[in-house]
């Protein structure tokens, strides 16, 4: 990891690259430091905090916060008193372990790569430029990140919402000592969409930047589960754009039960109130009249854009910017950018949100692998194995760690007293006091102490095992000892933190789990984890475009792949679809990745196929499959879903009762055939939300406007005079689709608004096609003879239940299958080895499918890559046969079906479990009426000895 | 290029794309180089304070 370092040139090709990093100095040795804070507390110099946007100030010797990767100081050159006028110098005597170093030197390194992934990122937009909105001059109107840094428990006022928030909490000036004595609770709050996006009048920014409408969503109900539901929320918006997966409900539920309120209006102007800091906002209603509402505060809700050092960068690499001024990528290569061997993930490629970039993330890696597939472990470092230690039968000798956590635990809890204490412990061998457990010395410090001491069990008193315990295994390991041998108690998050004003309670609190942990540690056995065979083989259920992109790049890295097909070709939806957004042929396109995908010695392609039972569990998996009527078994090691989704069919709006009435997909198919009866037509109408973001289906469909507004495009393109309509609730040209929205409305594609209390009415009148709506500036109804209605129908998932049972998947209920992590999890179940891409997860177009299965292969990969290390967990449920009584509870209630009973031997009949599917949860355990199961690392014993060590105060 | 390749990729940026590009990468066998330009990784993502749908903690 090279931190504070810039790409400064790149040299070479493809597979070979020289790329030059600058590196500029931290002034602060990273190996020494330790974190520790001694030196920030010393410094005197003030600068503004970045990370907190600039609301606060920090020291010049500092961590942007305290959760950073690395957690090590770094001296800013710009504002540090020593590097600027050599005076001070405080942080180098505070220094225990000697790391600041003023002599630090920016350096140049070379580094030599096989691909290069840009992820730059992005930068929110400066609004102080806009004089309507005041930024610059009202101090209550703030930026969405601004507001983001308020509602933090770490932000500057701690969570609490107040007015006044770019003043100082202890103002020293006489301006912000005036400022601050208007500071309130605020009881109103507004947000403006679309500042700095969707618009080229005052600024550059043509693009939709697709995360804001959902932030400001969330910003307000958060703003209302800190300040109280009384505060009244109110988000003014152009077109309401939530198409992402449960964003509707996300967007209904702030509607409906926490009253938000959604103003269609863009926003003409603020002023303060005399006298006051209130803001007056003017805007102009849906009817046109103009409104004028006070609020206390009104947050920007800005948009992305690609800061000029990074466009700068592209520039020079040569890399082709799109008209939004993000990176150029095609539909079929969608992590790819002009330059061979540079791929590209994140904000850079689109504006986009955070599931999305993961998504990115994870495509790029695998594309980037592609390259590089001969040279795969080449340089990768293998970890050296140490001999384990037998303990069985040993004596518990058990080393206590107090940590300090800087002053986190220590400001608080008395852990000079705690560790005196448990010396005292049964078992207790030795105990220490670090001030950070986890940093990288004590690691190393640990190790020596296991092996000096003879320790055999350790017991770490910190934070939260959800994020350490790992780390600390890792070095009972690297000390030879089974992972196992370890526990943890959190006395910072359960004790220091939620008892800060009750120093001596904590402290007492700290002793009664220092005491708990220790009894149950005097306990703890190694545990072994089983070895798991992995078979390298893949399946992908899906030759649509999502299951072959995964399964190329699959093949690419040397895997084998099985793709299984229902129909009789490949290809999926994407054979019904006419162009992309970016104007590509897209059956030109599909015709030669089938070829290649045929020609590809690593895939094997089962048409008219389908599954017919499913066993086994990550590594090993087995299908009986019916290929052509005939049917046979495929093993493999892990899976790809990427069953897609389908049209919904519509039942309203004429549909199936008058010809003229189509969905998109015949539309395209009469653009493919390039039908004449389209020249004949001189009328055409679009309604959107043809069965999306109603009661029966309150999701959004995602694809619709930008394929209705292309075709619009398409239609006026081919016959200039043609009259095209679209019926729309909000327009979702989300990203750079909005270019499209806007060279529409260029053309003359007329847009009619309507809501769904007062859906179009369709009707055939003396033999025309009139479609009756509203006009919703005019507020009058209005007729539209047209030769051609398009209904944009719905996606449907296929809700394919018996495929969710095969692999133990769960599907949401509208059908969809649930990733493992909406926003971490993406392309992946909760179930090892089951991995999701495509529509069958939500509605999504081909660049975000294609993506999507990049980014399911790259997960796989992960996992191919452990073959030879692949392991169940310790902690697994264990039947002892003896006492089982055949019941069969635990069967009927594990999530994971890892119980069964056993078929033959002695103990036919008895329930086991198969540790390879046990997640370790401890249902079994308790439901168990013979009291036969036992999970292992959590023993009865083990759980009744911390009970009563609690006990020994009471 | 045939097997000339070099078994290593650089990641420029490492914010919440770079840093799960070269987790997934070093995971798949290949060395990689993170490089970011500030002090520490994180990213915008990092500056959030909770994350929709679920309201989860960014950090």
């Amino acid at each position: 990891m090279l931190t504070l370092s810039e790409l400064i040139d790149v040299k070479g090709e493809k597979g070979n690259f020289e790329i030059d990093i600058l590196k500029k100095p931290r002034y602060v040795d990273l190996d020494l430091c330790i974190g520790c804070g001694a030196c920030a507390e010393k410094c005197p110099g003030k600068a503004d905090d970045e990370y907190n946007e600039d609301l606060v100030k920090r020291k010049s010797v500092y961590v942007e916060y305290a959760q950073a990767v690395p957690l090590k100081y770094r001296i800013d050159p710009e504002t540090c008193l020593k590097l600027t006028k050599d005076k001070c110098g405080n942080c180098e005597e505070a220094c225990p372990t000697s790391a600041i170093n003023f002599d630090d030197k920016e350096e140049t390194v070379t580094i030599k790569t096989g691909s290069i992934i840009l992820s730059p990122g992005y930068k929110p937009f400066d609004p102080s430029q806009f004089d309507n909105y005041q930024y610059s001059n009202y101090p209550n109107v703030v930026t969405a990140m601004e507001f983001e840094r308020i509602l933090s428990a770490t932000g500057p006022t701690m969570g609490h919402i107040t007015t006044m928030p770019k003043v100082p909490v202890n103002p020293k000036k006489k301006k912000d000592k005036e400022l601050a004595a208007y500071r309130k609770d605020p009881k109103k709050i507004a947000w403006f969409q679309c500042v700095g996006s969707r618009d080229i009048n005052k600024c550059d920014n043509a693009h939709c930047s697709s995360v804001c409408c959902m932030y400001a969503v969330k910003e307000a109900i958060i703003s209302k589960e800190h300040a109280g539901d009384e505060l009244d929320c109110s988000i003014f918006f152009m077109d309401m754009r939530t198409p992402g997966k449960d964003f509707e409900k996300y967007y209904n539920n702030a509607q409906e039960k926490h009253g938000i309120n959604f103003i269609r209006s863009r926003v003409h102007s603020v002023t303060e109130v005399p006298g006051t800091h209130d803001l007056e906002v003017v805007y102009a209603d849906e009817a046109g009249e103009i409104q004028k509402e006070i609020y206390d505060m009104v947050v920007l809700s800005v948009g992305l854009e690609i800061p000029e050092e990074t466009r700068n960068l592209a520039e020079k690499l040569n890399i082709e910017m799109s008209p939004g001024g993000f990176c150029n990528t095609s539909t079929f290569d969608p992590v790819s950018s002009s330059v061979d061997g540079i791929y590209v993930a994140g904000a850079f490629n689109r504006p986009q949100d955070i599931p999305q970039s993961v998504l990115d993330a994870s495509a790029a890696a695998s594309a980037a692998g592609d390259d590089l597939s001969p040279a795969r472990n080449t340089l990768t470092k293998k970890l050296e194995e140490v001999p384990r230690i037998n303990v069985v039968g040993e004596r518990p000798r058990i080393g206590v760690f107090i940590c300090d956590c800087g002053s986190n635990i220590k400001g608080v809890v008395d852990c000079a007293h705690v560790t005196e204490y448990a010396k005292t412990l049964p078992y207790v061998e030795f105990a220490d006091e670090p001030m950070f457990a986890c940093s990288q010395d004590t690691q190393d410090k640990m190790v020596e102490y296991i092996k000096e001491k003879n320790l055999n069990r350790i017991v770490v008193a910190a934070c939260t095992p959800k994020t350490h315990e790992p780390l600390f295994q890792e070095t009972l390991e690297n000390a030879g000892l089974n992972k196992y041998l370890f526990e943890m108690t959190n006395i910072r998050n359960h004790d220091s933190w939620v008892h800060k004003n009750n120093p001596d309670m904590a402290t007492k609190k700290a002793k009664d789990l220092v005491r708990m942990a220790v009894s149950k540690a005097a306990l703890s056995e190694p545990l072994k984890e089983e070895k798991i065979p992995m078979d390298e083989r893949v399946m992908v259920v899906g030759g649509g475009m999502a299951g072959i992109s995964a399964a190329r790049s699959l093949s690419a890295q040397g895997y084998e792949v099985h793709i299984i097909e229902k129909q009789d070709r490949l290809g999926g939806e994407a054979l019904k679809l006419h162009k992309t957004p970016k104007g590509e042929d897209i059956q030109k396109k599909l015709k030669s990745i089938a070829e290649d995908v045929n020609a590809n010695d690593n895939i094997k392609v089962h048409l008219n196929t389908t599954i017919e039972s499913t066993d086994g569990f990550v590594g090993n998996f087995k299908s009986r499959i019916t290929e052509n009527g005939d049917s046979s078994e495929i093993e493999y090691g892990a899976a790809v879903l990427a069953t897609g989704a389908t049209a919904h069919e519509p039942d309203e709006y004429g549909f199936g009762m008058d010809d003229r009435v189509v969905t998109s997909l015949d539309l395209d198919r009469m653009l493919i055939e390039n039908s004449a009866e389209l020249d004949k037509m001189n009328s055409a109408t679009f309604i959107q939300c043809v069965g999306s973001r109603d009661t029966n289906r309150p999701y959004c469909s995602k694809i619709c406007c930008t394929h209705s507004v292309h075709n619009a495009i398409e239609l006026k393109t081919r016959k200039p005079d043609m009259d095209v309509f679209i019926l729309y609730r909000d327009i979702r040209t989300y990203g750079e689709n909005e270019l499209l929205y806007k060279q529409a409305r260029d053309l003359g594609v007329i847009f009619i608004r309507y809501d769904l209390e007062n859906k179009p009415d369709v009707r055939t009148e003396n033999g025309s096609l009139v479609i009756k709506a509203r006009d919703h500036v005019l507020g009058q109804p209005l007729e539209i003879e047209s030769d051609l209605l398009v209904l944009a129908t719905a996606i449907v998932p296929r809700k394919d239940e018996k495929l969710a049972n095969f692999f133990k998947v769960p599907l949401n209920e509208e059908g969809f299958f649930v990733e493992k992590h909406a926003k971490l999890g993406p392309a992946e179940f909760a179930t090892d080895g089951v991995f999701i891409c495509g529509s069958g997860h939500y509605p999504k177009p081909l660049d975000e499918a294609i993506t999507q299965g990049k980014a399911a292969a790259s997960r796989a990969l992960t996992l191919l890559g452990k073959k030879d290390n692949l392991f169940t967990s310790g902690t697994v449920a264990l039947v002892d046969q003896e006492k089982c009584s055949s019941c069969g509870v635990c069967v009927a209630i594990c999530p994971y079906s890892a119980p069964s009973f056993l078929e033959e031997g002695r103990y036919s009949g008895k329930a086991e479990i198969n540790p390879v599917l046990c997640k370790g949860c401890g249902l079994c355990v308790a439901s168990c009426r013979s009291g036969a199961l036992h999970l292992k690392g959590f023993n009865t014993d083990q759980i009744f000895s911390q009970i009563f060590a609690l006990d020994e105060v009471v | 290029m045939g097997n000339n390749v070099t078994g290593s990729v650089a990641v420029i940026g490492g914010g919440i794309s770079g840093m799960l590009s070269a987790l997934d990468l070093a995971n798949s066998g290949y060395y990689v180089y993170l490089v970011e330009k500030g002090p520490a990784i994180g990213g915008v993502m990092a500056q959030l304070d909770k994350t929709f749908p679920t309201n989860d903690c960014a950090m």
